[in-house]
């Protein structure tokens, strides 16, 4: 029996789905003929905790923590999505304090994403330092976060109707500070990685793909804006207060690994811009809208009045009554399109909420970007994605 | 019945002018257009929309599930024209007795993953389909545990190897 000549037999490497570059549990089949990458087939689902089925059980109000799971990196844009399209269906509308304070939190959760992003996709690559800046300067913002919340990473801090507080003391001032130190920390990280010829030579060219083919494919955030697409919902579909604020969206044209890396670092720029105008402009006031029925009466008010005390009594028990109709509420994640579809037949527990998740959609894309590219460069295209399997598996 | 407000919609007039019996229904809730599809023309519908009204991608393809009514389901297709910034959603009704409906992955290759979703949590079949499996669930589960009859605290399950839990 004559053996196939080597150069011609094609290997199936099974990547993952416990390898330390997929940042969770992902599974890549890949098609491999020598070092070329032939074929990549993604395959997700081992972290479907079925959190879509779980919202049908809980009121709306319970669902809040559940959305932090979602994207645990991001938990405050998913507490946004959800209870914006929870107050659309109810018909609410959350005082100025409470919008400026969500910009303000969902800008750093940005920050934060894009920190984490940042310190593992250069790991991956070989530049091992930058993860340790990059945790480094994201305790400060988790600080923030407990302060706010009282939790660093599953923050719920969100409601329908408002904020689960007001502001802490400290708060602002701890917001001022972070902006202030932050903008030397983002050129510390671009000086050591933007002329590191390591870097470049990893990333440049590599994971291009197609824009038409990526938006067909569902990718959306900084995958579209590194091939030229300046879609951001911030801009185009601006909610929670966005149209006030001044921010450019950062495009690239090359469409590889390296123009993702600048658009998230501009970003990150972009961000603390935002945050300093929500800083400065916040408002004064309640922080919670003036609903009894959609929102928990203060603890003082339940102590003398009957009223608050019975609407206490029925939100906590019964929950809220959500008249039917549907809505689909659109923001832009720090991976890009998040979009919470919920469905109400009437009664205090949605019918259907489906997340559309931005990195299910990245995620897809994997295949086209992989293939034609050697082995090392999956690992590039991979962490150029930025996706969080939680956020796809749901 | 198309609402008042969607009549004089253009993209409604557009569906309505080339595919006359297309549009079922339609409604608009809070400022969103939702147009009530034909299940057997939903593919030439979503080609003309993405040949002609710029929709360039599906932004998400699920399901409802209304048991114990007929027709059962509802596939809900999530459309979006970066280009014209503006959103579209498509449904189609889908009986609950062998529930299938025609895939749109011919006009939106993102639309493979969506589908397999809603094809494993919810058991529509989608023809034409070119990677119909189970996309979240093992691949020996039985049942689609989005379905309001699915129980919320799941059905037993033999994980393999002996262990039962």
């Amino acid at each position: 029996m004559i053996e196939t000549p080597a150069s011609t037999r094609k290997m199936t490497l099974n990547m993952g789905p416990q390898h330390p570059s997929t940042h969770g549990v992902l599974r890549v089949v890949l098609e491999l003929d020598g070092e070329t990458v032939v074929g990549a087939q993604p395959e997700i689902g081992f972290l479907h905790t079925g959190i879509e089925k779980q919202c049908e059980a809980l009121t709306y109000p319970q669902v809040i923590p559940l959305t932090d799971r979602v994207d645990y990196l991001a938990n405050l844009s998913n507490n946004l999505c959800y209870v914006l399209a929870v107050e659309k269906l109810l018909g609410v509308e959350a005082p100025p304090r409470a919008v400026w304070t969500r910009v303000l939190l969902t800008e750093l959760t940005r920050i934060n994403s894009h920190l984490v992003w940042l310190g593992t996709h250069a790991l991956d690559m070989g530049a091992m330092s930058m993860f340790f800046y990059c945790t480094r300067d994201r305790e400060e913002l988790l600080k923030i976060f407990e302060m706010f919340s009282g939790q660093r990473l599953m923050t719920s801090y969100f409601r329908i109707g408002g904020l689960a507080l007001d502001h802490p003391r400290g708060g602002l001032e701890a917001c001022h500070k972070f902006i202030k130190m932050f903008p030397s920390k983002i050129d510390e990280y671009e000086t050591l990685l933007d002329n590191n010829p390591i870097w470049k030579s990893r990333t440049i060219g590599v994971g291009t793909v197609p824009v038409e083919t990526l938006l067909a494919m569902g990718a959306t955030g900084p995958m579209i804006r590194a091939a030229g697409i300046p879609w951001d919902a911030r801009k185009d579909e601006p909610y929670s207060g966005y149209q006030n604020f001044e921010f450019d969206v950062p495009t690239r044209t090359e469409n590889d690994v390296y123009a993702r890396y600048r658009v998230r670092m501009e970003e990150m720029r972009q961000s603390l811009r935002i945050m300093k105008q929500a800083l400065e402009g916040m408002p004064e006031g309640p922080y919670q809208a003036d609903a009894p029925k959609v929102v928990l009466p203060q603890r003082e008010k339940m102590k003398t009045q009957m009223e608050a005390l019975i609407y206490h009594f029925k939100i906590v028990t019964e929950g809220v009554r959500v008249p039917p109709g549907e809505v689909y509420q659109v923001i832009e994640s720090p991976r890009g399109e998040l979009g919470y579809y919920i469905v109400s037949d009437g009664s205090s527990k949605p019918f259907r909420v489906h997340m559309r998740t931005p990195s299910f959609g990245n995620i897809q894309t994997l295949g086209v970007m992989c293939e034609g590219g050697l082995i090392a460069d999956t690992v590039a295209s991979m962490g150029s994605m930025d996706f969080v399997l939680g956020d796809t598996d749901r | 019945m198309i609402s008042e407000q969607l009549q004089e919609d253009p993209l409604v007039a557009a569906i309505q002018a080339r595919f006359p019996d297309a549009i079922q229904s339609g409604v608009s809730q809070h400022d969103q257009a939702i147009l009530y599809i034909d299940p057997a023309q939903i593919v030439q519908v979503c080609a003309l929309l993405r040949d002609e009204h710029s929709f360039n991608r599906a932004s998400s393809v699920t399901a409802l599930d209304w048991h114990p009514q007929e027709p059962r389901f509802e596939v809900v297709y999530l459309l979006h024209s970066v280009g014209a910034n503006q959103r579209l959603r498509l449904k189609c009704r889908v009986s609950g007795v062998n529930p299938a409906i025609d895939s749109v992955t011919s006009v939106w290759p993102g639309a493979n993953w969506y589908e397999r979703e809603v094809f494993d949590l919810f058991g529509i079949v989608f023809n034409n389909h070119p990677d119909l499996r189970r996309i979240m669930m093992p691949e020996g589960w039985q049942g689609h545990p989005l379905r309001k009859d699915f129980p919320i605290h799941g059905h037993k399950y033999d994980y393999g190897e002996g262990s039962t839990q």
